[in-house]
């Protein structure tokens, strides 16, 4: 099949294996024109935003903030800072409920704004960034903390880092999912944003051409973006088939180029990077503003909400107010979701915030989300091999997740799986095909981390027990040390140190000599007497004598 | 006939020399079923199987000295793989030598430690950082909660606090309402 891309230019597209028509329920947003969202009372920023590690905060409880200025950051090779989207004061940093499918709550920084909305220091803009290195505009994309906008969330700066050739760039606009129109709007409204995120990205990836993928039912967004190219602009726009998931990263790259991504590999094997347009316009605005990633498009969607359409909102504005500001429930709500219909997750809470990778909040009504019938055996009719775009067995992986063998999963190729949902959805028996797979995939990666850890603490007891028998040896072997020290002196007394005792003593004994002579030579008191004095003994000693006469004799006399 | 017999006679040789070589040359040192098992064991090096470590009890496993359902922390499905890989019959596990807990990890209470390096000596894995009459503390990421280090405290300063769930350590529920009738079934029965 061929397609018009560009003023007198065709593109051949290829097709991937299976995808679904579905309905897409676009029209209930996508007709109404963007609006701005009001600031919130308080803005939730979680910590974690993106793939990778958590950012740290870089501020503390009380302090002001200015728009744009970096409010946390990590040192991490994979993470992204995050942004005070107005200016204010930091209330609280505390757990709160995120946008996650667990519904757990997690760290997040809280901003009160003051309503001045005042920016901070900025980078100086980079007008003329083909005169700059590819490092420098890494760092700039890096530093204003721009996450994969599609919804994968994973660092732009990192994605843009493929370390081999890149000779294709694909930006992302298909927008397969249904109800969400964000990527729409953007595309309809900011084209040359666009535009000028696909140039910069062309100059600093280095690569040669770029294919700008939008399904057919935009022809909107496809005109707009046509009208601002220009002739000398290496770009084409590229007009593809709806078809669910178009969208998906392999997917689009093999619907543009007829060529497949390996299996657990990546689109830079093949020499391409692919990017959403919402990223490459956050780049541009980045790259030629200075402006960080501080508020992005969100579709809010669905029988549930009054006023449907699209929205600029600052990130981290609690859903709620987001609602409220979209005239708010309209009764009919049944759940609420992020993300799609396919591949989105239900909030257990509406005070969860807006992150940098939500795209849609999705209020349906009970006729749109219908409760799911109870499933029902699998009767093996194999529509879901038919279905699935990576070409997998989902039956297969079913089974095995179902019997928790994960390695069998594994074999089935589990992590190739993008959870797009096409399996469940054709499914006569309702069973919740991808639920088993994330079931599946979670508990392999549990299993694997534990399975590290276990070989990191083995590692440590091996280490312990070589410290702790070194430890033996060196104390065994300063004792025999020492023994062997004491023996060599004692020898060696022995042997040649007999005079030197003889003289010691010999010396003592002089020396008790010398003190008994001159005891000797000393006057005793019972010496030199006056005659007085020894008449006075002579008459003690003769009364001592008459007092021993009379007595009996004592024993020691009868001896 | 005499050909035959001295083909066969030399090609007996010829193997024999080869399969004598290749026993010498490729000897293998040791137990390879006891890394095997040592493999699949938890490695908290807690001794509530009755060894001194993982690696003795695998060594015993080995030797057919000890079931292999006397590992507490590896709980059922370290003594499923156990029962996989050696082809014995899967065994409920051994009450008498603990429970299956959840994974926890040793926290020293710091009002109450009178540093008397006891712990230290006690940790298999040297997760524990201190000096004689200095606070210790326990290095979280190390610890495998193999609570050894309880027994010795003599002011009973350590606790065992269970790893809370995050974000990062979140597991996706296994779907439990897909065959209603399939479950209603087994519970009539």
């Amino acid at each position: 099949m061929y397609v018009e891309s560009k003023k007198g230019k065709t593109h051949r597209l290829w097709r991937f294996h299976g995808g679904l028509h579905l309905p897409d329920n676009k029209r209930q947003s996508s007709q109404k024109p963007l609006r701005q969202a009001q600031m919130p009372e308080r803005l939730i920023l979680p910590l974690q935003q993106h793939i990778g590690e958590p950012a740290q905060p870089l501020v503390k409880t009380g302090d002001r903030v200015l728009k744009g200025q970096i409010i946390a950051d990590s040192d991490a090779p994979i993470s992204a800072p995050i942004h005070a989207p107005t200016s204010g004061k930091v209330s609280e940093i505390s757990d709160q409920p995120i946008p996650h499918p667990s519904g757990l709550s997690a760290p997040c920084i809280l901003i009160e704004p003051d309503g001045r909305d005042e920016w901070g220091e900025l980078p100086e803009p980079i007008s003329d960034y083909r005169s700059v290195t590819p490092e420098i505009l890494r760092t700039r994309i890096r530093e204003a903390g721009i996450v994969g906008m599609g919804g994968a969330t994973f660092p732009s700066a990192v994605k843009l880092n493929p370390g081999r050739p890149i000779n294709t760039l694909i930006i992302n606009g298909a927008e397969c999912e249904p109800y969400i129109t964000c990527d729409d709007r953007l595309m309809q409204d900011f084209p040359e944003r666009i535009l000028n995120g696909a140039r910069i990205l062309l100059h600093l990836l280095g690569a040669e051409a770029c294919l700008i993928g939008i399904e057919d039912n935009k022809p909107a967004a496809i005109s707009a973006l046509e009208n601002r190219l220009k002739d000398d602009d290496p770009i084409e726009v590229v007009s593809i088939p709806t078809r669910y998931p178009s969208g998906g990263e392999k997917q689009l790259i093999r619907i543009l180029t007829g060529r497949e991504v390996p299996s657990s590999g990546f689109p830079a094997q093949l020499g391409m990077v692919c990017h959403n347009v919402a990223t490459a316009a956050a780049i541009a605005d980045t790259v030629l503003e200075g402006r960080p990633l501080i508020s992005r498009l969100v579709t809010l969607t669905g029988k549930g909400i009054a006023e449907p359409g699209n929205m600029e909102v600052p990130l981290g504005i609690p859903a709620a107010d987001l609602i409220r500001q979209a005239g708010g429930y309209t009764g009919k709500a049944s759940q609420l979701i992020v993300g799609g219909p396919m591949m989105g997750f239900d909030l257990t809470t509406d005070q969860a915030p807006i992150s940098k990778g939500t795209n849609c909040l999705l209020a349906p009504s009970r006729a749109e989300s219908p409760i799911p019938a109870p499933a029902r055996a699998c009767i093996r009719c194999g529509r879901c091999a038919d279905v699935c775009p990576v070409n997998l067995l989902p039956q297969q992986m079913y089974w095995y997740s179902r019997a928790k063998d994960l390695d069998k999963v594994q074999d089935y190729n589990l992590f190739d799986c993008i959870e797009c949902g096409c399996c469940s959805h054709v499914c006569p028996s309702q069973i919740p095909l991808v639920q088993y797979y994330r079931y599946a995939k979670t508990e392999s990666w549990t299993k694997e981390q534990e399975r590290r850890d276990a070989e990191h603490a083995k590692q440590r007891h091996e280490f312990r027990i070589a410290r702790l028998a070194r430890l033996e040896a060196e104390r065994k072997a300063r004792l025999r040390k020492k023994k062997e020290g004491l023996k060599k002196k004692t020898t060696a007394g022995k042997a040649g140190g007999s005079d030197s005792k003889k003289a010691a003593i010999e010396a003592a004994m002089q020396r008790a000599a010398a003190k008994k002579a001159q005891q000797q030579s000393q006057p005793h008191n019972t010496q030199n007497l006056t005659p007085a004095q020894q008449a006075q003994i002579d008459a003690t000693e003769k009364r001592r004598a008459k007092q021993v006469e009379p007595t009996s004799p004592t024993p020691a006399d009868q001896e | 006939m005499l050909t035959a017999i001295l083909a066969i006679t030399g090609l007996a040789l010829l193997f024999g020399l080869l399969l004598g070589y290749a026993n010498v040359r490729f000897h293998v040192e040791g137990d390879p079923i006891t890394d095997q098992i040592e493999a699949l064991l938890p490695q908290t090096q807690c001794g509530q199987c009755g060894f001194a470590g993982c690696r003795p009890y695998a060594e015993a496993i080995a030797a057919g000295e000890a079931e292999i359902n006397c590992c507490p922390p590896g709980g059922e499905a370290g003594m499923l793989a156990l029962s996989d890989l050696l082809g014995r019959d899967p065994v409920p596990l051994d009450d008498s030598h603990g429970e299956e807990k959840p994974k926890s990890v040793a926290v020293i209470l710091e009002q109450e430690c009178i540093g008397c390096t006891l712990c230290l000596q006690a940790c298999p894995v040297d997760a524990i950082l201190g000096a004689a009459k200095q606070m210790h503390v326990v290095i979280g990421s190390e610890c495998t909660g193999c609570e050894l280090c309880l027994p010795p405290c003599p002011v009973d300063c350590i606790v065992m606090q269970p790893i809370p769930e995050d974000t990062s350590n979140w597991r996706w529920p296994y779907p439990n309402n897909s065959h209603p009738e399939i479950a209603a079934s087994a519970q009539v029965q």
